[in-house]
């Protein structure tokens, strides 16, 4: 039996395959008797639960000034015993789920560094896709100018505000490197807009590191790493422990640039929840990937000290660490220095998800074949290019799953610093609007509307791990 | 010798006089002595086990080794940080399973460590990186991820990745037996070509065609010592030890 081939076979399309909803259903939803009852099960239960609550979702009213009223709008339009929600209670409490108690006239602050914090992660999380950091940046430009015409204030300033919104876009767009200077000066931008006060004590905080690199660089190449390293922090340490608040009052005395100052118990609400989630997601993740690679030290000191943190912080639950750290951290430091109770309570839900996030980055080094390593060391580099350029690119990579999850569990866990005295969106202001004579007696409103804007925020984050795991997946393997 | 224009120099490249290593305190290698002179193209074989890849590690410090000396181009390796860059910086090394870097692209594998190392402009890294690419015939997989290309492309992406830092002496460490046989050729050809050159090259390998064509010395190493080394057709033809010739039987013989 010979056979030669004469004519090769020209490529063919593939074959279409079956589809149509029909088909879909069969396969999916009724391929068997069992999955046909569990089907029809589920079909039950999701009625179920729509039956109960989609009227009162639907009933719901969102122009009233106490709940009585709701419930009489109700009863006249749905007769007397349809339940409805009383939405209006957002509408009247709006400005104090978002801001607190902070002081109306000054809402262009925080609105402005709510947008600002948009413009100051773009380059990070659109680092080479120009489209999406214009579309990110221009997008927030708009809602922020929005906001501002809502909010009270001299014209002047919404005037400002505009302008820089847009100088932001305009550097998306052109030149968008230049965004990370604004990545860069943006924790010294928050501390000031929203606490207020002289701009000289962000100023010359922010020279503790210009301090600390100054110090760093000439000792480097004479001392090593870990001489000049710890040399450098010290001399930034005495900078913002002693000389910091001197310089930043004489600045003050020459050139007064002050704003009007907000005491941190008047923050409250959203603004409360994302200016500690956001501070403590930024900062966790650099202490997560030191811890880690303390961890994985050969220097027995810094590994035993990583290791020691990292269980200790797991093993204890925040709660206890938010009290017991209102007292402890005054004991540790001089009784004139009042502590500020939101930065404290900053750095203990960062210090607790680094802990987290140590373990999960240590995870991902783990799974790093050693053969890496070994390329990077016979390619020359040191141990900090090595981790930069090829270890820590790879073992983030693996990493963002786990890196994500801590970050949601920390966004949430900012509603328990209402056990502390801090006004929180779902402890802190539920309990004040339900203890105002108007809406005594509401229930369920605040928490779902509570509840819905915690889950957009976290899913928000969820859907951009994925973006950054496709985008990140170069493996092919 | 296989061809005559492979000078070799009588400058030395590597000293190594009775090093000693132990993993713990297994005794891995044993009384090393070795020179190899600029220009030389060394095999080192044996059976698995017998130390061959430690011993190619320890000249670029990948392990260090407890007794004795190695100096690599003038600069003895101990555990000055310096000494180990300056080696490092000088001695290319290609391994059993590539070790690309799957997260960046071929040309980023290539200009990483020049760009960040050797501190050269991007630019002139990037035409660097195509004229190695070039050189071992795949510069058209550049912008492709290690992943997207087969082993003995890769391989001799990783050949070009150390040719990019302009090393004086290359190691290999098994470099085609992660390989599959169609692929062994390409592999080994670059290999031919970086010898003529006049690469300094030390290579463990079982290819004993290559050994033939451009080896100007053998090594074999058992039990993490040097048993005999010579130069290749007296090696093949003429074995002294009874281990080089057991060894020699086993891997010739079918
Ligand atoms: N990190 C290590 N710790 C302990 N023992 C090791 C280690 N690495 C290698 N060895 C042992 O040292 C010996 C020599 O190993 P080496 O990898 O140098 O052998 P080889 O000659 O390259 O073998 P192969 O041909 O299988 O690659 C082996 O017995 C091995 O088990
Ligand atoms: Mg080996």
């Amino acid at each position: 039996m010979q056979f030669t081939r004469t004519e090769m076979l020209p490529p063919q399309p593939p074959p279409v395959s079956q589809s149509g909803a029909v088909k879909w259903v069969r396969e999916n939803l009724f391929s068997g008797p069992l999955n046909t009852i569990l089907t029809l099960l589920s079909i039950l239960v999701v009625y179920y639960l729509l039956n109960l609550s989609l009227p009162w979702l639907l009933h719901g009213v969102w122009n009233a000034s106490s709940l009585t009223e709701c419930r009489t709008i109700i009863a006249a339009n749905f007769g007397p015993d349809a339940g409805g929600g009383c939405w209006a209670m957002i509408h009247a409490r709006w400005y104090q789920w978002i801001f607190g108690f902070y002081p109306p006239e000054v809402y262009w602050r925080p609105i402005l560094n709510f947008g600002l914090l948009f413009v100051a992660m773009a380059p990070i999380l659109f680092s080479d896709n120009l489209r999406g950091s214009v579309k990110l940046v221009g997008t927030v430009a708009v809602l922020t100018i929005i906001a501002l015409t809502l909010a009270q204030g001299p014209w002047w300033v919404f005037a400002l505000c505009s302008a820089l919104m847009l100088a932001s876009v305009a550097v998306a767009l052109l030149a968008p490197r230049y965004l990370l200077v604004a990545t860069v000066l943006y924790p010294f931008a928050t501390v000031w807009l929203l606490w207020g006060g002289s701009i000289w004590g962000p100023v010359t905080a922010m020279l503790g590191f210009v301090v600390l690199v100054l110090v760093y660089r000439p000792l480097s190449p004479r001392l090593g790493v870990v001489m000049a390293t710890s040399l450098a922090v010290v001399a930034a340490a005495i900078w913002w422990g002693v000389l910091d608040s001197y310089v930043a009052a004489a600045l003050e005395q020459v050139v007064s640039l002050s704003i009007q100052p907000v005491e941190s118990d008047k923050f409250g609400g959203f603004l409360l929840a994302f200016l500690i989630g956001v501070s403590s997601i930024s900062i966790s993740l650099p202490i997560g990937i030191l811890l880690a690679l303390g961890r994985q030290s050969d220097m027995f000191l810094i590994k035993t000290l990583s290791v020691a943190f990292i269980e200790f912080v797991r093993g204890v639950p925040l709660i206890t660490m938010l009290f017991t750290a209102s007292l402890l951290l005054q004991y540790f430091l001089p009784p004139q220095v009042q502590f500020d109770l939101i930065l404290r309570v900053i750095i203990l839900v960062t210090l607790f998800s680094a802990a987290y996030n140590a373990e999960v980055i240590r995870g991902g080094l783990a799974a790093l074949p050693k053969g890496q390593y070994e390329a990077a060391d016979a390619l020359g580099m040191d141990y900090w290019q090595a981790q930069r350029l090829i270890i820590m690119p790879q073992a983030l990579k693996v990493s963002i799953p786990g890196i994500v999850s801590t970050f949601i569990g920390l966004f949430k866990d900012t509603t328990l610093v209402s056990f502390v005295g801090l006004q929180d969106p779902l402890r802190g202001i539920t309990t004040i609007v339900r203890a105002d004579i108007n809406w005594k007696g509401i229930y369920w409103e605040p928490y779902i509307f509570v509840g819905v804007i915690f889950f957009a925020a976290c899913y928000g984050m969820s859907r951009y791990s994925l973006y950054l795991e496709r985008k990140l997946h170069t493996d092919h393997r | 010798m296989a061809d005559p224009a492979m000078k070799i120099s009588d400058e030395v490249a590597v000293q190594i006089t009775a090093m000693n290593k132990w993993y713990g305190t297994f005794h891995v290698l044993r009384d090393i002595n070795m020179t190899v002179q600029k220009g030389e193209r060394i095999v080192v074989c044996g059976p698995s086990g017998s130390g061959k890849s430690t011993l190619i590690r320890c000249i670029n410090r990948l392990e260090e080794h407890q007794q004795g000396q190695i100096i690599v181009d003038g600069t003895e390796l101990t555990n000055d940080i310096k000494n180990i860059d300056k080696v490092r910086s000088e001695v290319g090394m290609v391994f059993q399973h590539f070790n690309l870097f799957p997260h960046l692209t071929i040309l980023e594998n290539l200009t990483l460590a020049p760009i960040w190392v050797r501190k050269i402009p991007k630019k002139e890294a990037d035409e660097t990186a195509m004229y190695f690419l070039s050189k071992v015939k795949i510069p058209e997989q550049a912008h492709k991820y290690p992943g997207q290309l087969s082993g003995g492309q890769q391989q001799r992406v990783a050949i070009a990745r150390s040719l990019c830092m302009r090393p004086r002496i290359m190691l290999f460490d098994e470099p085609t037996s992660a390989l599959d046989p169609e692929m062994i050729k390409e592999v080994l050809d670059t290999m031919i070509d970086l010898a003529k050159e006049g690469m300094t090259m030390l290579c463990v390998t079982h290819e004993m065609g290559f050994a033939q064509a451009v080896a100007n010395r053998v090594i074999f190493m058992d039990q993490g010592q040097i048993v005999e080394q010579n130069e290749p057709r007296e090696f093949f033809n003429n074995p002294k030890s009874e281990r080089t010739k057991l060894f020699l039987s086993q891997i010739l013989g079918h």
